[in-house]
């Protein structure tokens, strides 16, 4: 018997390994197969990382870009493509300086601007690029069937916002085409910073025709842009690839030193970006905190830069609410250290320690703005701390303090940040802080409807001023999702807005930010950055705070000598 | 026979049909739900702003209204345009992110149904001796690791061997070739081989020694004939049930795995419009992968027939 089941066994198993034989004959086919039909939808890259031959690199993206139609784009992958194709009136050096674009030259006036554009500035398909592209571009923005979300960045120009709301036809828009070279704008109030506000996509032009042509899906694909800036966009496989390439009509030597930038990958997992770049697949990718032993240990450099953004508590100051009462908020203020939570808590190295609604970088008359007027320094003081949390408690006529709404985003450092500040707020006051985290959306739905006593929220720059940050806390800004009010922060936005003289101007964003602290409306956390690494023979990369964050344009390859 | 047999396709159909509908409702009314929608942005818009979007995206109607305006175009099969990816259509959206998912998932079923089955037969044959032991060891981690661990560690192990081998054996990540999807195929398809290994190996060990077996051994077939013919073709049923639910469950279900390798798959859609509350492409992929599973049920519950002549489809 026992010999029997042998001989059946070894049969079995013959059969066995022929089947085998089969089925891995059968899946090489299918294997075959299926690679003939990805080839279609991938866009497998050759070349690696650098390839100095063709003067190119390889990339990879954080995200799809969800909207290359420039007049309605939000976000930081499409303005990251679309920055490094299509030019603006102006744009910025590789020492984040105004330089010119299209326009050669401008000025700026108190009721408005003028805009001299260069003669050899063409787009892709041969056409020169006129004042009139700037003129159908805008209108377009403010047209409220284009629904853009971005529409208010243009409320300076005359009649914008008007026009925008319905209420004019889009004809009325302040901005006229002196001849094919000459475009002129009509400001609605003054508005001193308008140079740095043309060099957002927004402010992009549009040839009319090729608009025309795309039958309302411009953007959508690589065929469907026209470009003007230093790259062409020849390639463009959705959610996995693209390709740039030189464009060889872009007026100056200044910009686009590759001739070929391949977006490789496009993939949210920092992990896997890693792993790319280990292979030597990317030319540079982003670290983590968890990433820095071993970036160290690979004796790799790390760079640092910061991504523009800070962080900070914004307090609610609805009625009713306990965040209302001033000396409650001085306790908040000085009862937590940003250093001990970015350094323990956080353990991100690029990240900075928040002082002021204004980040290091925002510029001022001639150097850094926080030089020229130096924010009041944090005081972390716990004793002061209780003494001003008893005095609200007696103004409140509490017993005791109920506990806080925290909102936070649900995400791991939404999950550090709220747990810090319950445990301080615990450990130096006494307080109770009930966490809630949601989704992005949903905590952005929570703050619009006021639902919070705390929320942990950013703010990022549109544009290289510091107004982009100083007209947060206006009374009418719709971001100001605290509903901070104050007759005195309103008076220093005007001037801030509307003063043409630099000095005069910067004395309002300092007072902006001196009342930000006496009236404790925000308690600063930190200015976020990034921890990265280029490999070393891509030379001239950049993060940036403002405008695109990853910049390649002033980039190029160094070649690998004596090895 | 063949009358019965169309009466039942069509019974299953409008089963099928009902059952998308049903899905089609229970997310829409799910999602409008939730809090916040897919126009928030972290720059607050005014009034006019959002009006504006509102009107573009016909969010102003009542809900009702939205739902049957919805219910009329997916009756056209038009799943509207994406909140997020404000230039593409949902259709364009599945038309070219679906084949790139199910190209994976077949590969990936395919490495699981002929290494379950293999395997299975395999651990059958020995049972109770070391590769029996080896193997099932294997299984219990391949079915409790989740893919995500498996994914990324597979990732570290390729850049190891490529900077051991000082040039790219297999792509680190992408897609585009048949190198760029072998890894994540086998990764994806792991805790699926696992499974079927398991039920393999149960319904050949419950064969092996059946009447059936030693009736064919007694009146003298070839043991090669009893092994293909009596033994695998019965134990193999039982994988066979499960093999269409879990396709759909694989080509619906990559959204690790397409993250990790960057593969322009439709599974990141899926889950990224979740947190974007990007109602249409919720939408579009909800319905569109309740629609591909019920048919792999219903194609599964007819193919049975064919495979197993007891079963009678009524």
């Amino acid at each position: 018997m026992k010999q029997r089941a042998g001989q059946l066994n070894l049969a079995a198993l013959r059969q066995l390994a022929l089947l085998a034989a089969y089925a891995f004959g059968g899946l090489a086919l299918v294997v075959w197969l299926l690679g003939l039909a990805a080839s279609r939808t991938g866009g497998a890259v050759a070349g690696g990382a650098i390839d100095a031959q063709n003067n190119a690199i390889t990339i990879a993206l954080r995200t799809e870009p969800p909207q290359l139609d420039y007049g309605r784009a939000t976000d930081s992958s499409s303005i990251v493509v679309l920055s490094h194709t299509i030019e603006g009136l102006l744009s910025y050096d590789d020492n984040m300086a105004l330089i010119p674009g299209v326009a050669e030259r401008y000025e700026l006036r108190e009721d408005g601007a003028t805009f001299w554009l260069r003669e050899d500035a063409r787009w892709s398909n041969g056409e020169p690029v006129t004042a009139h592209d700037f003129v159908f571009a805008w209108r377009r923005v403010q047209d409220p069937a284009t629904a853009s979300a971005y529409a208010f960045i243009m409320y300076p120009v005359k009649n914008a916002e008007a026009i925008n709301r319905g209420e004019l036809p889009i004809e009325s828009l302040g901005v006229r085409a002196l001849g094919e070279r000459v475009l002129e704008v009509e400001f609605e109030r003054p508005t001193p910073y308008f140079d740095k506000l043309v060099a957002f996509v927004t402010f992009y032009p549009i040839n009319e025709e090729f608009f025309a042509s795309t039958n309302g899906r411009f953007g959508a694909s690589a065929n469907m842009l026209l470009y003007n800036g230093p790259y062409v966009m020849n390639e463009w496989v959705h959610s996995a690839s693209m390709r740039w390439d030189r464009n060889p009509g872009y007026w100056g030597e200044h910009k686009g030193w590759l001739d070929t930038i391949h977006v490789g990958y496009i993939t949210q997992d920092v992990n896997a970006r890693l792993n790319l770049f280990k292979d030597g697949q990317i030319a540079d990718t982003q670290l983590v905190p968890q990433m820095l032993g071993e970036a160290m240990e690979r004796r790799w450099q790390i760079d640092r830069s910061m991504d523009g953004t800070v962080f900070f508590l914004q307090l609610n100051f609805r009625e009713g609410r306990i965040t209302t009462n001033r000396n409650f908020r001085k306790a908040l203020l000085l009862a937590q250290d940003p250093v001990e939570f970015v350094y323990k808590a956080l353990k991100e190295p690029s990240y900075l320690p928040a002082v002021s609604l204004f980040p290091f970088w925002v510029r001022g008359v001639d150097g850094y703005f926080r030089q020229e007027h130096p924010p009041p320094p944090h005081e972390y003081n716990v004793a002061k701390a209780r003494q001003h949390l008893e005095l609200a408690r007696r103004e409140l006529g509490l017993e005791e303090f109920p506990p806080l709404h925290f909102l936070a985003d649900d995400s791991p450092i939404g999950a550090i940040t709220s747990e810090y500040y319950q445990a301080v707020y615990a450990r130096n006051l006494g307080l109770e802080l009930r966490i809630d985290k949601q989704i992005f959306k949903q905590r952005l739905a929570k703050m619009d409807a006021g639902e919070f006593d705390i929320v942990a929220s950013g703010w990022g720059p549109d544009y290289d001023d510091a107004l982009t940050f100083g007209d947060l806390f206006s009374s009418w800004n719709l971001n100001n999702r605290g509903r901070y009010a104050s007759a005195e922060m309103d008076a220093f936005i005007r001037v801030a807005q509307s003063e043409l003289d630099p000095a005069r101007r910067m004395k309002a964003f300092a007072d902006i930010q001196q009342l930000v602290h006496d009236d404790v409306v925000i308690v600063p956390m930190y200015e976020r950055g990034w921890s990265f690494v280029v490999d070393p023979q891509l030379k001239g990369f950049q993060r940036r705070a403002v405008g695109p964050e990853v910049d390649y344009s002033y980039a190029w390859i160094e070649e690998r000598g004596g090895e | 026979m063949g009358q019965g047999m169309a009466w039942y396709v069509l019974k299953r159909l409008l089963q099928g049909v009902l059952t998308v509908w049903f899905i089609a409702t229970a997310t829409f009314f799910a999602m409008h739900n939730v809090p916040g929608d897919p126009l928030l942005n972290d720059r607050a818009m005014t009034p006019a702003i959002r009006a504006n979007l509102e009107a573009r995206y016909g969010l102003d109607q009542p809900l009702f209204n939205q739902y049957l305006i919805y219910l009329g175009n997916l009756a056209r099969g038009d799943f509207g345009v994406s909140f997020t990816q404000e230039n593409r259509e949902v259709n364009d959206i599945i038309r070219e992110h679906f084949p790139v998912s199910a190209t994976l998932g077949i590969l990936a079923v395919l490495f699981a149904a002929v290494g379950g089955v293999l395997w299975g037969a395999l651990t059958a044959l020995y049972r109770n001796r070391l590769p029996d032991y080896v193997i099932m060891f294997l299984v219990i981690l391949g079915i409790s690791v989740p893919s995500f661990v498996i994914a990324a560690l597979s990732q570290l192990g390729l850049v190891a061997v490529n900077n051991l081998a000082g040039r790219s054996v297999l792509p680190v990540a992408g897609w585009g070739t048949v190198f760029h999807m072998l890894t994540p195929a086998l990764v994806l398809g792991m805790s699926t081989m696992a499974y079927l290994t398991r039920l393999m190996r149960s319904s050949m060990l419950e064969i092996i020694d059946s009447d059936f077996v030693r009736t064919a051994r007694s009146k003298g077939v070839p043991p090669a004939l009893i092994f293909s013919r009596h033994q695998l073709r019965n134990a193999i049923l039982p994988v066979v049930t499960v093999l269409g639910p879990q396709i759909a469950a694989i080509t619906t279900g990559g959204f690790v795995v397409e993250l990790v390798f960057a593969i322009p798959g439709l599974g990141r859609f899926f889950v990224e419009a979740v947190q974007q509350l990007d109602y249409t492409v919720i939408m579009g992929t909800t319905v569109f992968y309740g629609a591909f599973l019920v048919f792999m049920v219903i194609v599964v519950d007819l193919l049975y027939g064919f495979i197993d002549p007891r079963v009678r489809l009524q």
